[in-house]
């Protein structure tokens, strides 16, 4: 990769000065605004936008690039506390930056879980060393053991802006009843992960021909869209908001769908890999490509596409899932599940949705930074309308590139796609109207 | 690789690898075929072949056959052996498949022989590690030796594999012999029927070998014994386990109601069809003894053809042959 992180230390409080983002091409949907602007910024929050003929400290010449508001990751594993051989704060929000995201959602399966708000707020604290905001999310149940709910109203005081037990399902009626109940009383959405777990032990991916020619144990597409299905009736039953991570079968996303139409308070999310990935691309026991859910069959596949193109889908989320080698170099069906996603989520989103399919750049930034922000309920974010935080993602959406992992900010390589030819480049993340990544 | 004339010891292969039948062309089958029928009168009066080689037979997995007949085949060709296994080193401290691996080919080991409960293991070792590889069973998912072994002992007993009906009862899902089978039977042009109840023949068996177009399928599945059994040239029984059946749908007493190979149901298949196991084989579970025991049945002489396709298999590893 072109360019490393350059490290700038993230004010914590809002930056002074400011800085004029001059003659890019400025696409939020929030504003529905897609023209050549200038835009300003000043003390951490977005001045001015349009022509700007006001003196700034700093100018940044951004003709030629798209001027977006930062995208946001409802779905990122940074795994501090406690897994540092796989990543840290400081290490997958720089992951972060080089991928344009000015915000990343960490789940809470760290070591400890974060169940705690003492835990949420020291993921939080300056001495991390993160590069753009984290937005913890909490533990829906103590432990994630799917028993005992956490205490909402203190995490989401403590910083926490969802609950999920991420990689472990909250099963039992009972508790996801309770979960929804307790998140919507605190304002947020639970986020989960669907998977009937009595299904899927065992296996390793996706139930089907791929799987059975390789002798792995399949993990049903109905594990997945069964157990939406059962959250779409609690979250109606009790007007919760319900977000659908990573969602992987045409099947699941059809329930999202039927379940919008009937009034359900339901988003979801899809990864990069499985709107660019089947189970059929897999290399045989090459555990890059190993994560949970699994790459699908091609249809699944190109459900994904049609949900992402036709608005069922909200955001584009990463599963960012970092391992270290020695975790991934083992057998198939011993390595963990997961793979990184943050340096390649806007490249693959450009490549494949844009490029391959035609679907605007005005609804990639929607899904990237847009919806994230109202499925968070942050109004100043997601947007570059005046008043907004100055998160800004500058991106070349034409510049061709090969990435490789080695070269990247992650700690991780446990990508598929690594070497890969792509199209559509980060040039440059601010966060409160600093750059936090450099690739002018 | 081309069809040629082998000459065993002509040292005119580069070391090679056997991970399994799926990644073989139909030669290369021919080939470790012709090479075993070399290794027949080989094994009579013993060889040097392989002297000073070592082989190392590391088996992460119980096993009695493939494990004594390779280490009967390499000490044939007056290699050494070393037996390693899961319980009784490092492996159990748990030191990774690789570093085992690694620390085998720094030990000196020439080639290794491996069998491990998980699927592609032998792949992950592979791409990790610069010797070669023999798989003695991986997972579910292949078992090269023993298709061989058995395509061997096919000819002994029918002319060509062209076009031979060969019938595979039994627990396909779980089976690496299965697996295997398949793969070089459908490469060698036999007609494959897969028969058993859904839990253990899938659907998606069937699409383990692609048809080419204009053709009929290689593989088929049914459910009813008697059609899969018609006009049968080969009947080969897999092995079943009692545990598979827990939490599942299918009883075992039903299994063996309705698929277990007796004298009478033998009747659907063609006069002179003959009755393979792969093993180890449960008496009065998949098969009578009146069938095991009987001349139709081939199953020790599957066995003993073993030694002779493992000796060539390890010849064609070490660049001997």
């Amino acid at each position: 990769m072109p360019g490393k992180t350059k490290k700038t230390q993230l004010a914590t409080d809002l930056g002074n000065g400011s800085l004029l983002i001059r003659g890019g091409r400025i696409i939020d949907p929030a504003q529905n605004l897609d023209a050549e602007a200038d835009i300003l910024l000043r003390d951490g929050l977005v001045a001015e936008v349009g022509r700007v003929d006001s003196a700034a400290d700093n100018t940044l010449d951004a003709r030629g690039l798209v001027v977006t508001p930062g995208f946001i990751d409802l779905h990122t594993h940074l795994r501090e506390p406690g897994q540092w051989q796989k990543e840290t704060i400081a290490s997958g929000t720089a992951a972060a930056a080089a991928g344009g995201f000015t915000a990343v959602c960490a789940m809470p399966n760290t070591a400890p879980i974060n169940d705690l708000p003492a835990i949420t707020r020291w993921m939080q604290e300056a001495e991390r060393g993160a590069l753009v905001h984290v937005f913890p999310v909490g533990a829906a149940t103590v432990g994630s053991k799917g028993e005992q709910l956490t205490d909402y109203y203190a995490l989401v005081k403590a910083g926490a802006v969802a609950f999920s037990d991420d990689g472990r399902p909250l099963a039992e009626d009972r508790i996801m009843r309770e979960a929804l109940r307790a998140a919507a009383a605190a304002g947020v959405p639970v986020m989960q992960h669907a998977e009937d777990m009595n299904l899927t032990q065992g296996g390793v991916m996706t139930e089907g021909p791929t799987a059975f020619r390789l002798g792995l144990h399949g993990m049903p597409v109905r594990a997945e869209s069964g157990m939406v299905e059962r959250d779409l009736d609690l979250a109606r039953e009790i007007g919760a908001h319900l977000h659908v991570c990573h969602v992987s079968t045409g099947a699941a996303l059809d329930a999202v769908r039927l379940g919008r139409q009937t009034g359900v308070r339901v988003t979801c999310e899809v990864t990069p890999h499985h709107f660019t990935l089947a189970d059929e691309d897999v290399i045989p026991y090459d555990t890059r490509f190993k994560m949970n859910p699994p790459l699908r069959s091609a249809a699944d596949r190109e459900a994904m596409l049609r949900g992402l193109e036709d608005g069922t889908v909200d955001a584009i989320a990463t599963d960012h899932a970092p391992h270290a080698p020695h975790e991934k170099s083992v057998e198939f069906d011993r390595a963990p599940f997961g793979i990184t996603g943050l340096e390649t989520a806007l490249a693959l989103a450009i490549t494949r949705l844009h490029g391959a399919r035609g679907i605007p750049l005005a609804r990639l930034v929607a899904l990237l930074s847009t919806n994230p922000a109202r499925i968070l309920g942050r109004s100043d974010r997601g947007t570059l309308a005046p008043g907004a935080r100055a998160d800004v993602t500058i991106f070349d959406p034409a510049k061709r590139w090969r990435y490789a992992a080695a070269l990247g900010a992650s700690r991780a390589q446990n990508t598929p796609f690594d070497g890969w030819r792509l199209t559509g480049q980060v040039r440059a993340t601010l966060v409160a109207g600093k750059i936090v990544y450099n690739n002018l | 690789m081309p069809s040629r004339k082998l000459v065993i010891g002509a040292a005119q292969t580069k070391p090679c690898s056997l991970l399994g039948i799926e990644g073989l062309e139909p030669d290369e089958i021919l080939d470790y075929l012709k090479l075993a029928r070399q290794m027949e009168p080989v094994l009579v009066r013993g060889s040097n072949l392989l002297k000073g080689k070592r082989v190392v037979l590391l088996f992460y997995e119980a096993s009695t056959r493939t494990r004594v007949s390779f280490e009967l085949a390499a000490k044939a060709l007056g290699a050494t052996t070393t037996v390693v296994t899961a319980t009784a080193s490092s492996i159990e401290k748990g030191e990774s498949l690789i570093d085992t691996g690694s620390t085998l080919h720094a030990l000196g080991g020439d080639v290794i022989v491996m069998r491990h409960p998980s699927s592609g293991a032998h792949w992950t070792l592979q791409r990790a590690l610069n010797l070669p590889l023999i798989n003695a069973g991986d997972g579910m998912h292949e078992h090269p030796s023993q298709a061989l072994l058995d395509a061997f002992t096919m000819l002994r007993h029918k002319r060509a594999l062209r076009g031979l009906r060969v019938t595979l009862i039994g627990d396909v899902y779980h089976s690496r012999v299965a697996r295997s089978n398949i793969f070089l039977l459908s490469k060698m042009g036999a007609q494959i029927t897969l028969c058993g109840p859904p839990e253990l023949v899938p659907e998606a068996a069937a699409t383990l070998v692609p048809a080419p177009a204009g053709s009929p399928a290689p593989v088929r599945v049914t459910r009813s014994l008697r059609q899969g059994l018609e006009d049968a040239d080969v009947v080969m029984l897999l092995r079943i386990q009692k545990e598979r059946f827990i939490g599942r749908r299918l009883s075992f007493e039903q299994y063996v109601a309705d698929y277990q190979m007796n004298s009478e149901r033998l009747r659907y298949a063609k006069p002179d069809a003959i009755v393979m196991h792969p093993g180890p084989m449960i008496r009065g579970v998949e098969i009578t003894s009146e069938i095991a025991d009987s001349p139709r049945a081939v199953i020790l002489e599957q066995v003993h053809n073993g030694i002779v396709v493992r000796m060539g298999i390890l010849a064609r590893a070490l660049g001997k042959a």
